[in-house]
């Protein structure tokens, strides 16, 4: 350790005590990070909702979808909440995403998505049309997506107690026998797929939020991705692991997968697929697009054997026309994600805390 | 809309490297000034390329790092009252108080907002005229003009519920500060180029003689960066020691008058309290006295919240240069960003948290 230093010349410098802060308390109160799907989420499901339900939880994660034995076949099954401000935004709206991110987490399973249930809690005052436009927008999701809604609720809180519209969807899914997609099956020499162009769907919602409106022609890549999912499915690959990067991004599902799989994940960020719109939004705001939201994406493992029939399929469908490997599963560094810079440096990829913070300059 | 792409190309990054290699024969430890420069240089990992002689000392030009503990606790003061609407930028959210973060506050029922322009928080005192709207002014010479613009404004506009809390730091007083350090290492500078932009060169002359450093003005791309060492070696190594611009595209030698006249007369200068260092004298802005009734800290009367810093972390040895982040013994243990024990890992642009996230891999293996 250095000496401590003599106060500099007319004044009383110290740099050695250049300190700033009291430790930062584990927060009593729920703050927004809890809810960003990277680091703080897990820590609640893990240390207050796993807790709480004991035996009850029956898979031990609480993951984005779960596999149910019923009656000898096998049943995907997902639910999420959306809570997105504002409700409409270049390329889709809250009703596009209830339907495409439930189908999505259930096609992350390898399954077919069947039914969805919707639940609206609405804030009292909002405007009839407005909720209106929400309802076509989800009916007409769904259409596309070719699932029936089966099921609803609707509740109203007062005015105040809500932001206008939140919906919860939770869907069922069949498996089809033999398939076996899951995190924990990523292998070392597995290679990882994206479907396309990643952090569209988190640029386009930034860009039309309160004081960020900025000139951008960014549209969100919300998509029903389960007929990408069957395509490469049908391929006959031993397809390890899917995962749709939504909240966190490309950036918190590497992680999850490293963790889960206990393999290391090297990406090489030159052949990360990320349109100059998307990359000059990021620079101005000092956001990394690695950790924006996806909604129509997927990240697929592989083992390389599979990988060039896995990309033909998904180059033949529309959702995966521009699919790329990314990068590998290596036996370095195992449940740690690493980007090879494209300056030829390394840096280590990490779980975000909570959101992600637009710097100051 | 369009970003920077072209200077982070790797092929023309590779040529700057080589002549770098090309160009140094003896060790040389140099700091570059700016948070914005040590984010970039740990993100593309250009401190890996450059020869093992050269040195990066990262500086102290973070501003969320340098915001003093104790207006951190004023602005969660201010945040905490009824009524108030607390705007900031977005990465001074995560920074602890000494007893909790604009977070938590919100979190309590505070009305925290984050904006991108201070102007959109004077849009939101014309939007809410039943409300107090504070804008949090923190930063160097490259925010001020903005933050000085929204008081400006307010005046001429007759906007009464809006104020300004007022932490601005300057950035040549700091460099003299380290100089005059009797253990400082540092034996060239990359100069904060966007700092630059507002207040021209004129200032970095002089104490490049005082001091016989060289001072390289210099940008945040790679290209930027490897082009700031590359000339800041060649000085070196030539024994030479002068006020250069490597960052003509941008910063003009006069930098821009209009903002200047904006900072003359919205500000004046006063001695500042750096985060953990102490009082530099004459190292800062407060509201000049046409402007005092913009005074969040007068309005709201949190002047007499005087917090002392605690002596837990070691980062006044990294801002000199003397430890590297990974070197102290709380790197990554009781310290992350989630945990930040001192100012330099808090924000993204601190050297520890930069460390933290980006290079993690090596220093576990090593």
């Amino acid at each position: 350790m250095a000496e401590p230093l003599p106060a500099g010349p007319g004044n009383d410098l110290d740099f050695n005590a250049w300190v700033c802060p009291a430790p930062l308390r584990d927060s009593p109160a729920i703050v927004m990070g809890h809810g960003g799907g990277g680091a703080l989420s897990g820590e609640l499901v893990e240390h207050l909702f796993l807790p709480a339900y004991g035996d009850a939880a029956a898979d031990a994660q609480l993951g984005d979808s779960a596999i149910v034995e019923v009656a000898g076949g096998r049943l995907a099954f997902s639910t999420d909440s959306y809570v997105v401000k504002p409700l409409f935004f270049p390329g889709g709206s809250i009703g596009d995403l209830a339907v495409n991110g439930t189908v999505n987490d259930i096609a992350m399973a390898g399954a077919t998505p069947l039914v969805l249930s919707t639940a609206f809690i609405i804030e009292e005052g909002t405007q009839l049309a407005e909720l209106g436009r929400v309802a076509e927008a989800l009916g007409a999701a769904a259409r596309k997506a070719g699932i029936k809604l089966v099921t609803g609720d609707t509740k109203v809180v007062d005015n105040g107690n809500g932001d206008g519209v939140f919906v919860n969807t939770a869907g069922i899914g069949v498996l089809a026998d033999g398939v076996d997609i899951r995190p924990e099956r990523a292998s070392v020499g597995d290679v990882i797929i994206v479907s396309g162009d990643i952090g569209v769907h988190g640029v386009a919602v930034m860009s039309c939020r309160e004081g960020l409106e900025f000139g951008t022609t960014v549209r969100s890549d919300s998509a029903p991705l389960h007929g990408l999912v069957a395509d490469m499915i049908a391929t006959g690959a031993d397809i390890h692991v899917l995962r749709d990067p939504t909240r966190g991004g490309v950036a918190a599902s590497l992680n999850e997968i490293a963790k889960a799989a206990k393999v290391g994940v090297a990406v090489v960020e030159r052949d990360l697929p990320i349109p100059q719109t998307v990359r000059d939004a990021c620079g101005l705001l000092g956001l990394d697009p690695l950790y924006v939201a996806n909604e129509g994406k997927l990240l697929a493992f592989v083992s390389s054997d599979d990988a060039d029939r896995v990309l033909a399929a998904m180059h033949a469908h529309e959702y995966g026309r521009d699919a790329r490997v990314i990068g590998r599963c290596i036996d370095e560094h195992p449940g740690m994600v690493v980007a090879r810079t494209g300056l030829g440096g390394t840096r280590v990829v990490d779980l975000p805390l909570g959101e992600q913070l637009p710097r100051i300059c | 809309m369009k970003y920077l792409d072209e200077f982070s190309n790797p092929d023309l990054a590779k040529k700057l490297v080589d002549q770098i290699h090309e160009v140094t024969t003896q060790p040389w430890a140099m700091m570059e000034v700016c948070g914005g420069q040590t984010h970039s240089i740990i993100r593309h990992g250009i401190d890996q390329l450059l020869p093992d002689e050269i040195e990066m000392i990262h500086g102290p030009g973070c501003p969320v790092c340098v915001t003093p503990l104790e207006m951190i606790d004023r602005a969660l003061a201010v945040a905490s009252e009824p009524g108030v609407i607390f705007c900031s930028f977005g990465d001074m959210l995560r920074v602890p108080g000494s007893s909790a973060d604009l977070f938590r506050i919100k979190s309590a029922g505070g009305d925290v907002r984050v904006v991108y322009s201070p102007l959109d928080a004077l849009n939101l005192a014309r939007e809410n005229p039943d409300r107090q709207v504070v804008f949090f002014g923190i930063g160097f010479e490259t925010t001020a003009p903005a933050n000085a613009m929204t008081v400006y404004q307010a005046q001429r506009l007759g906007i009464k519920n809006f104020s300004l809390l007022v932490s601005h730091v300057l950035v040549p007083p700091a460099m003299s500060a380290i100089m005059e350090s009797p253990t400082c290492r540092v034996q060239g500078f990359l100069a904060a180029g966007h700092v630059c932009c507002v207040m021209g060169t004129h200032e970095y002359p002089p104490l490049a003689d005082k001091y016989q450093v060289p001072i390289v003005v210099t940008g945040f791309e790679p290209l930027d960066i490897l082009e700031g060492i590359r000339k800041t070696v060649i000085q070196l190594e030539e024994g030479r020691h002068e006020m250069e611009n490597a960052y003509p595209r941008a910063v003009p030698a006069d930098g821009n008058k209009p903002a200047q006249e904006m900072l003359n007369d919205v500000f004046e200068v006063t001695d500042r309290s750096w985060r953990g260092i102490g009082v530099i004298p004459q190292s800062g802005w407060k509201l000049s006295h046409k402007y005092r009734e913009f005074d969040a800290e007068e309005r709201f009367q949190v002047t007499g919240i005087h917090t002392a810093e605690s002596a837990l972390c070691r980062s006044g040895e990294v801002l000199q240069g003397l430890i590297k982040p990974h070197e102290c013994a709380a790197f990554g243990k009781e310290c992350t960003p989630r945990n930040p024990l001192g100012a330099t890992m808090v924000s993204s642009e601190g050297a520890c948290a930069a460390y933290y996230l980006y290079r993690r891999l090596e220093l576990v293996g090593s």
